[in-house]
C-alpha cells in the first residue's frame, strides 16, 4: 500500500530523517512509535509530500508520489489526521465534515457523512456545534471523522491520543481497530507506545532519524529494549 | 481611584502641548523679505491650554469614560434579541435587499445633481470594498496594494480609448480582466507569504504600479495624466450636447426630450449601481460555492485544508484574481466618471480607506461592508462643515467605532450550509 524506501528528508541543511525505510501494507495497522524530535512527524509530512524527500522513495500503491504536490497526494485515496486535531474551529461540525469530502459529490458526502455519525454519534449529537466550542475528545473524533469522508484506503493518524483522557483515548483506539475491520490501512504515530503496539499487526521504532527496530506489534511490547525506552520498564 | 492614572494622565497632557503650542500658539508673519515669529492671539494660546486640560482629565478617568462606552450597545433595541432562525433571516434580508435596489433606481431622479454624483463613488467603493473582503475578509490575506488593481481598470480604460478609440462597454471586461491578469501575477511570488509579510509586498506591488504610471510619461502622461476619456453610451446614444463621435446618436435628440446635464450623471450612476449589485450577487454566489468553503478553510488553518486536498496556489490565486477582477470593473466606472485619471487618484491612502471600509464594516459580511462604504465615503462630505478639521473628525469617528464595535458594523455571520437530506 505504502512504501518509504531508504528516505531522507531535509529542513534546509538539516537532515531529520536519515535513510527511513518502512512498509504498510494493505489492510494491516501499522504503528510507529519514537520519543520526542525523532523525526514521526516529519516522516507523516515527508509522505504528504510537505516537505519532499530529498533522497528514497515514497510509493503509494505502487505510484511513486515522491515529487507529487501534496494536493495531489492528498486526493489520491490517502487521508491524514494531522496532529493537535486542527479542526476549522470557525465552521460547525457538519461544515468540517463537509470540508472532508471537499472533492466528492453531495451525495457522497451525504453517505459518508452518515457513516462518520454511525461511527461518533457524539458527532451526530453536535451536528450544529462550532468545532472550536467542542471537548478536545469530540474534536479528535471530529478530525477523524473529516479524514474519512474523503472515503480513504489509507488513514494517517498522526499523535490521535495527544492531551487527552485515558478514557478517550480507549475510545479512540477502538474506533481505529475498527476501521481496519472496514478494509482501511491505518498507519498510526503515537507516544502512546503501549496502547499503539498493542493495537498494531506491526509496529516501528524511530529513534533520531532511523528506523531502530522493526516487528510485529506483540514483539515489540515485549521486547526489553522497547520496554526500557517507551513503556517505563 | 483615578490615582494610578495620575501620572499618564499628566503625560498625555503634557504630549498635547508640546504638540499644539508650536503649530496653533505660533504664527509665522512676513515682514518685509524675512519671515518673523509671533504668538498667536489669547484666546488660541486658552484654547490650546483647555484642551490639554481635556486630554488630562479624559486619561485621567479614562477606565470610567471608557466602561461606560462599553455598555453603549444596549442603546441597540435589537441587541437583546434572539437571533432569527436562518430561512426567516435570509428570507428577510433578501427582501430588505431587493427594496433597497428598487428604491436606489429611482432615488436618483428627486434629488441633486450633487448627491448623484456622490452617490455613484459611494457604489463605487461599494465594488472596491466587495472585491478586497474576498481577499481580506473571506480568504484572510491582508492586502494594502489593492489601489493597483483599481488603477489598473482604470488606465487600461483611459490608455485604449486614448490610442485606440475603444468604448467604455469594451474597455469594461477588458479592464476588469486585465486587473484580475495583474492579481494572478502578483499572487505567484506572495503565495509563500502571510500576515505581516504579505502585507509588505502587496504594499510594495500597490507603489511599483503607481510610481510607474508616474514615470511611463511616453505612454501615460506621468503625472499630468489622461483627460478625455469618454463617458459610457446607451446603445449608441451620446449623452453629450453634441454626439463626438460618428455613428453615434445623441440621447435627448432621440427621445425629444430637452438636453440636460443630468441624464449623464444619472445614467452614469445607474450604471455604477447595476454593476455593484452585479458585484455584490456574484460573490454572493461564490461564498456559497466550494471555492468559497475553501477559502475559509484556508484562513481559518492552512495546513488541515491542505490535508484535506485543498491547494494552497489555486485557493490564494482565485481570491487574488477575483478581488482585482472587481477592482478593475470599479476601475473603469472612476475613469469614465472623473474624464480624467492621474496617479494621484491612485496612491496609498486609497488602499488604506478600502481597507477600512472592510474593517469597519466587519470582515467578510457583505452588508456590513456596503454600509461601511457608504459611511466611509459619505462622513468626510458631511463633515465638510468642518472644514480644515473634517479628516480630524473622520479619524476620530473611526477610532470610536472600533473602541465600541471591534467586530464591525455587522459582523459575518456564517451562512451554515446544510446538506438537504432526501428521505
Amino acid at each position: 500500500m505504502l512504501v518509504l524506501e531508504d528516505v531522507h528528508t531535509h529542513y534546509g541543511k538539516i537532515e531529520a530523517l536519515h535513510g527511513v525505510s518502512v512498509e504498510v501494507n494493505k489492510g494491516e495497522i501499522v504503528s510507529l512509535i519514537g520519543a520526542n524530535g525523532a523525526g514521526k512527524t516529519t516522516l507523516l509530512m515527508t509522505v504528504c509530500g510537505n516537505p519532499q524527500a530529498s533522497a528514497g522513495r515514497v510509493i503509494l500503491e505502487g505510484r511513486d508520489i515522491t515529487n507529487e504536490a501534496t494536493s495531489n497526494i492528498m486526493r489520491s485515496g490517502i487521508a491524514i489526521v494531522p496532529e493537535g486535531r486542527r479542526v476549522f474551529s470557525g465552521l460547525t461540525v457538519e461544515e468540517n465534515l463537509a470540508m472532508g469530502g471537499f472533492f466528492n459529490t453531495k451525495a457522497e458526502i451525504r453517505k459518508s457523512q452518515d457513516h462518520v455519525y454511525e461511527l461518533f454519534p457524539r458527532l451526530k449529537e453536535r451536528e450544529h456545534q462550532r468545532a472550536g466550542t467542542m471537548s478536545g475528545g469530540e474534536q479528535q473524533m471530529l478530525a477523524i471523522g473529516r479524514a474519512l469522508m474523503s472515503k480513504p484506503r489509507m488513514i494517517i493518524l498522526d499523535e490521535p491520543s495527544l492531551g487527552l483522557a485515558p478514557i478517550i483515548i480507549k475510545q479512540i483506539f477502538e474506533i481505529i481497530g475498527h476501521l481496519r475491520e472496514e478494509g482501511i490501512t491505518v498507519f498510526l504515530v503515537e507516544q502512546n507506545a503501549h496502547q499503539a503496539l498493542n493495537l498494531a499487526d506491526r509496529g516501528y521504532v524511530l529513534e533520531t532519524g532511523r528506523i531502530r527496530l522493526h516487528d510485529t506489534g506483540k514483539n515489540l511490547l515485549a521486547n526489553p529494549e522497547v520496554r526500557e525506552a517507551y513503556l517505563g520498564g | 481611584m483615578a490615582a494610578h492614572n495620575f501620572k499618564h494622565a499628566l503625560f498625555c497632557a503634557v504630549v498635547t502641548m508640546v504638540i499644539a503650542f508650536p503649530i496653533l500658539g505660533l504664527n509665522l508673519v512676513a515682514r518685509g523679505t524675512r519671515v518673523g515669529l509671533e504668538g498667536a492671539d489669547a484666546s488660541t494660546i486658552i484654547s490650546v491650554f483647555v484642551a490639554a486640560a481635556i486630554v488630562f482629565f479624559f486619561q485621567l478617568y479614562r477606565d470610567t469614560i471608557m466602561g461606560n462606552l462599553g455598555k453603549l450597545p444596549a442603546l441597540n433595541p435589537l441587541a437583546g434579541r434572539e437571533p432569527m432562525p436562518q430561512a426567516k433571516r435570509v428570507k428577510l434580508e433578501s427582501w430588505a435587499l431587493t427594496g433597497i435596489i428598487v428604491l436606489a433606481l429611482f432615488w436618483p431622479f428627486f434629488v441633486s445633481r450633487g448627491s448623484v454624483d456622490l452617490a455613484t463613488l459611494v457604489l463605487i467603493y461599494v465594488m472596491l470594498a466587495l472585491g478586497l473582503n474576498v481577499v481580506v475578509g473571506l480568504a484572510g490575506l491582508l492586502d494594502l496594494g489593492y489601489v493597483a488593481f483599481y488603477a489598473v481598470g482604470a488606465y487600461t480604460f483611459a490608455l485604449l480609448s486614448q490610442y485606440m478609440g475603444i468604448s467604455f462597454w469594451m474597455a469594461l471586461p477588458i479592464g476588469a480582466l486585465l486587473a484580475a491578469l495583474f492579481g494572478l501575477v502578483l499572487g505567484f511570488p506572495v503565495l509563500r507569504l502571510r500576515g505581516d509579510y504579505l502585507a509588505i509586498v502587496t504594499l510594495g506591488f500597490g507603489e511599483i504600479i503607481r510610481i510607474l504610471l508616474n514615470n511611463w510619461t511616453s505612454i501615460t502622461g506621468g503625472p499630468n495624466g489622461i483627460g478625455g476619456i469618454p463617458e459610457p453610451t446607451l446603445f449608441g446614444m451620446e449623452f453629450g450636447r453634441r454626439v463626438k463621435e460618428e455613428g453615434n446618436t445623441s440621447f435627448h435628440e432621440t427621445f425629444g426630450i430637452a438636453y440636460s446635464g443630468e441624464h449623464k450623471v444619472i445614467f452614469l450612476y445607474l450604471i455604477a449601481l447595476v454593476l455593484a449589485v452585479i458585484t455584490a450577487l456574484v460573490i454572493r454566489r461564490l461564498m456559497r460555492m466550494p471555492v468559497g468553503r475553501a477559502w475559509e478553510a484556508l484562513r481559518e488553518d492552512e495546513i488541515a485544508a491542505r490535508s484535506l486536498g485543498l491547494s494552497r496556489t489555486a485557493v490564494k490565486l482565485s481570491a487574488f484574481t477575483i478581488g482585482a477582477f472587481f477592482a478593475g470593473f470599479a476601475g473603469t466606472v472612476f475613469a469614465s466618471k472623473q474624464g480624467f485619471i492621474s496617479p494621484e487618484s491612485f496612491v496609498f491612502l486609497e488602499s488604506a480607506i478600502i481597507l477600512a471600509i472592510v474593517v469597519l464594516g466587519g470582515m467578510g459580511s457583505q452588508i456590513g461592508v456596503i454600509l461601511a462604504a457608504i459611511a466611509v465615503t459619505i462622513l468626510p462630505e458631511l463633515a465638510r462643515e468642518f472644514a480644515d478639521y473634517r479628516m480630524l473628525v473622520f479619524g476620530a469617528a473611526m477610532v470610536l467605532m472600533m473602541v465600541w464595535r471591534p467586530q464591525g458594523l455587522m459582523p459575518m455571520r456564517r451562512i451554515h450550509i446544510e446538506l438537504k437530506r432526501q428521505e
